[in-house]
């Protein structure tokens, strides 16, 4: 199914973008996703920017949206992710069981097929949190989709019929997905969950035409594992030396080291390197694994055709605290401290907004985006290391001690919701938590199948606050928040940015929201049926712009909020104050489609 | 492995096959009273499935603190919050009002299918939650009976043996002084 109005567009792009001819089997992806009027992978583009070029909704018209047509997915729990337009067909993805609807945009969003795997149910306690997926890809006429057993399906797009399949690990050992994969040329490549089983992530890439495995690159382990040269490779600089991967583990640890890689990848095709970040090492008790637990909590440069890793940066070594380093990469070319920089801007689980050199892996900014952030001071820009507080240390406190007062929880200052970025405004908006816990790690054994976490953790609102987010503008060079909206609960859904100068965005009672990109003033907002924890797209149909988003309330998010945070320090009468999420929405799918009216 | 924590016999996995056969509650028969607990009400307690947790001037037994660890890391994920339920799985809190400890440890074990595509787990051999089973449940049973609230419980010390044993050998005394963690 070729959309017939990209090739005009296409035409106009292709001469700006610059890449290899080593790109010749690629799948036309690269024009496709600089075309505003189709949303053809899970980030908007490669840049992972989710701004779109569209203007027709705008800061003067966005007070005027109206719901043109809503579809039910039919599937309760969490709905991350967004769907994907390519020409007059969207296609929407659900959580477990992982239904893949292809709806006709030409007939009222008619299905053209429909798919639905049949998995073992019993995958389903092995996903640590909710049965979440974050989307489809698309390249080639095929749709890929990562199912939560694992097994990697590329569909035809005209029909929904199974081209290929193959499996991608083991969710009986506790491994699941959950990740949206990307394609670049004739690879897809996907990662893996299960950092809370013990899991030892790693990212792989497969032959899009018939499933073939072309390179895994594990996060942990020997170098022939992790794909890197020990001379080559570098750590902010410098070579990170033979087996960097075991060397800061003690025994066989890093076998079962976690480092999953269950979120956002970005690509840059005139570098032609893939970025991402691995997750948290297992178990959440550090006293059980000492040392930095290399490469987990690391940014990732890999060179898309051989995996061979560029360059790491580990933000959180010998973490502390769950905060898995999974956020997306965005990639943008910037004036940074005074030079252009091809940068790579990412906001960390653990409350530290990153600027990099992307090229060499250089730190260039870190800086928090959210004031609350208390477990280090600062980032050593020299070493690239957290400058971690005693007091919030929990490895410091030690086993069978509850750390009090850690700012941000678990949940991190930001999740996987992934932001976007307006080179108009030249601000990221970005999608935040303010939440903070407690946290008591214990020891555990090791099964393989079940549950290796090992700690406790109670989440409430931040000190001095009764929100449990905020939706805020991020200067990346300078390293401030440019203005901050409170929100009531911590905002889990995806940012969009579009040259209407306006930004949308979800939030967990189920607004979608738009806010002036220059302000922050809110200039529209409507309830949809459930809470959103999924992304806001754009796209055109016969020359109108509209937005979708997909409500359906559950995620991490489900888990804490949706019972109603704890606030352990005021007891009972506190917890009416941050009352329960149930009162506001409830479980259910469904994408709700705006427009201006005619 | 027999275990230090709170004041009950730990579940061992010789006794988990008995369990489903002669009822789970034969694991609180043996108990002891701990020996130097911090109140003589709390020396004098005796555990049993009715009565699964100990709860004087706003503190738990460690047992039941000891639960609430557990219940943190292994159930919350799917239970909610101090068993208040989730998106995806239901309210411990109130399925204690109905569930006995023999249905309890059973369904842990054995694991469930429900409505909506809801699964129970077997937690046959997971480790962190097996030998904890009557922590756990006297937590959340503690919970249903709204004795503690959502936040972390107050507890009384973990059990210590008597400080004048009757007469050990100084080496069992030195390594009863210090009991494997869990």
């Amino acid at each position: 199914m070729q959309p017939i109005k990209h090739s005009i567009l296409a035409v106009a792009v292709a001469a700006a973008v610059t890449y290899t001819a080593s790109s010749v089997a690629n799948s036309g992806l690269i024009e496709l996703q600089q075309d505003p009027n189709q949303w053809v992978m899970p980030s908007g583009n490669y840049s992972s920017t989710r701004y779109s070029a569209l203007d027709q909704i705008n800061a003067g018209n966005v007070k005027d949206l109206q719901v043109a047509w809503t579809f039910s997915t039919g599937v309760l729990r969490g709905h991350e992710g967004g769907p994907l337009v390519l020409g007059d067909v969207m296609y929407v993805h659900t959580p477990f069981p992982n239904k893949v609807f292809a709806l006709d945009l030409n007939n009222e969003g008619k299905i053209l097929w429909k798919y639905e795997p049949r998995q073992d149910s019993s995958v389903i306690p092995v996903m640590c949190c909710d049965t979440v997926n974050r989307g489809l890809a698309y390249a080639d006429g095929k749709i890929f989709l990562s199912q939560a057993d694992t097994t990697l399906v590329a569909l035809d797009a005209k029909t929904g019929a199974k081209v290929w399949s193959v499996v991608n690990g083991d969710p009986s050992k506790g491994s699941t997905s959950t990740a949206a994969p990307m394609v670049v040329k004739d690879m897809v490549y996907v990662g893996i969950s299960g950092g809370e089983f013990g899991v030892r992530g790693y990212l792989t890439a497969y032959n899009i035409n018939d499933g073939k495995l072309v390179w895994r690159g594990y996060s942990m382990g020997p170098d022939a594992d992790t794909l890197m040269d020990p001379e080559k490779t570098t750590h902010l600089g410098k070579p990170v030396g033979k087996d960097s991967g075991t060397a800061t583990w003690e025994g066989d640890q890093w076998k079962i080291g976690g480092g999953t890689t269950w979120g956002w990848y970005s690509y840059d095709p005139a570098l032609n390197l893939i970025y991402y970040g691995s997750g948290n090492p297992s178990t959440w008790n550090p006293a059980q694994r000492p040392g930095d637990n290399r490469w987990s909590m690391t940014i990732w440069a890999r060179d898309a055709d051989t995996g061979m890793t560029k360059w790491v940066y580990q933000m959180t070594p010998h973490d502390e605290w769950d905060y898995d380093g999974i956020n997306e990469m965005v990639l943008v070319d910037k004036e940074i401290k005074g030079k252009p920089r091809k940068a790579l801007v990412h906001f960390d689980r653990n409350g530290f907004g990153y600027t990099l050199d992307r090229v060499t892996g250089e730190l260039l900014v870190a800086e928090k985006f959210d004031p609350a952030v208390n477990w280090a001071t600062h980032v050593d820009m020299a070493t690239g290391r957290p400058q971690v507080v005693a007091k919030y240390s929990t490895d410091h406190n030690g086993e069978d001690v509850n750390t009090t007062g850690v700012c941000p929880a678990a949940l991190g200052s930001k999740d996987q919701q992934p932001s976007a970025y307006s080179p108009r405004t030249g601000l990221f908006y970005v999608p935040t938590n303010h939440v903070c816990m407690d946290y008591e790690p214990f020891k555990v054994s090791y099964t393989a199948g079940q549950p290796y976490v090992g700690a406790t953790l109670t989440m409430y609102p931040a000190p001095g606050g009764t929100t449990l987010g905020n939706f805020i503008a991020w200067d990346a060079d300078k390293g401030k928040i440019v203005w901050s909206d409170p929100e009531q609960f911590s905002v889990w859904g995806g940012a969009l940015a579009t040259a209407g100068d306006v930004v949308f965005y979800g939030t967990l009672e189920g607004y979608l929201k738009a806010v002036d990109a220059k302000t922050g003033k809110q200039l529209y907002k409507f309830k949809t049926p459930s809470g959103i924890i999924g992304n806001v797209h754009t796209y055109t149909h016969n020359g109108k712009q509209y937005l979708a988003v997909l409500s359906g309330l559950g995620g991490w998010a489900g888990i804490g909020m949706a019972a109603g945070l704890t606030d352990p320090t005021a007891g009972l009468g506190a917890v009416g104050a941050y009352a329960s999420l149930s009162d506001y929405t409830q479980l259910g799918g469904q994408l709700t489609v705006f427009s201006l009216p005619n | 492995m027999r275990h230090a924590m709170g004041n009950r016999k730990a579940l061992s996995l010789t006794l988990l096959t008995t369990l489903t056969l002669a009822g789970a509650s034969a694991l609180y028969a043996a108990d002891s009273p701990p020996a130097n607990a911090a109140t003589a009400d709390y020396k004098a307690f005796k555990f049993s499935a009715d009565h699964p947790y100990f709860f004087q001037d706003g503190k738990v037994d460690f047992g039941t603190y000891n639960g609430f660890r557990r219940y943190h890391s292994e159930c919350h994920v799917c239970h909610g919050p101090a068993g208040m339920g989730s998106a995806y799985a239901p309210a411990l809190m109130n399925s204690m009002k109905v569930l006995n400890f023999d249905q309890f440890v059973t369904v842990v074990i054995q694991g469930r299918k429900g409505l909506d595509n809801r699964v129970m787990p077997s937690f046959a051999s997971n480790q962190n939650v097996l030998p904890y089973m009557s922590d756990i449940y006297a937590y959340l049973k503690a919970r249903s009976d709204g004795v503690i609230d959502v936040a972390r419980p107050a507890n009384f010390p973990k059990a210590k043996p008597d400080p004048k044993p009757a007469a050990p050998a100084p080496a069992a005394q030195a390594s009863a002084a210090t009991p494997a963690k869990p």
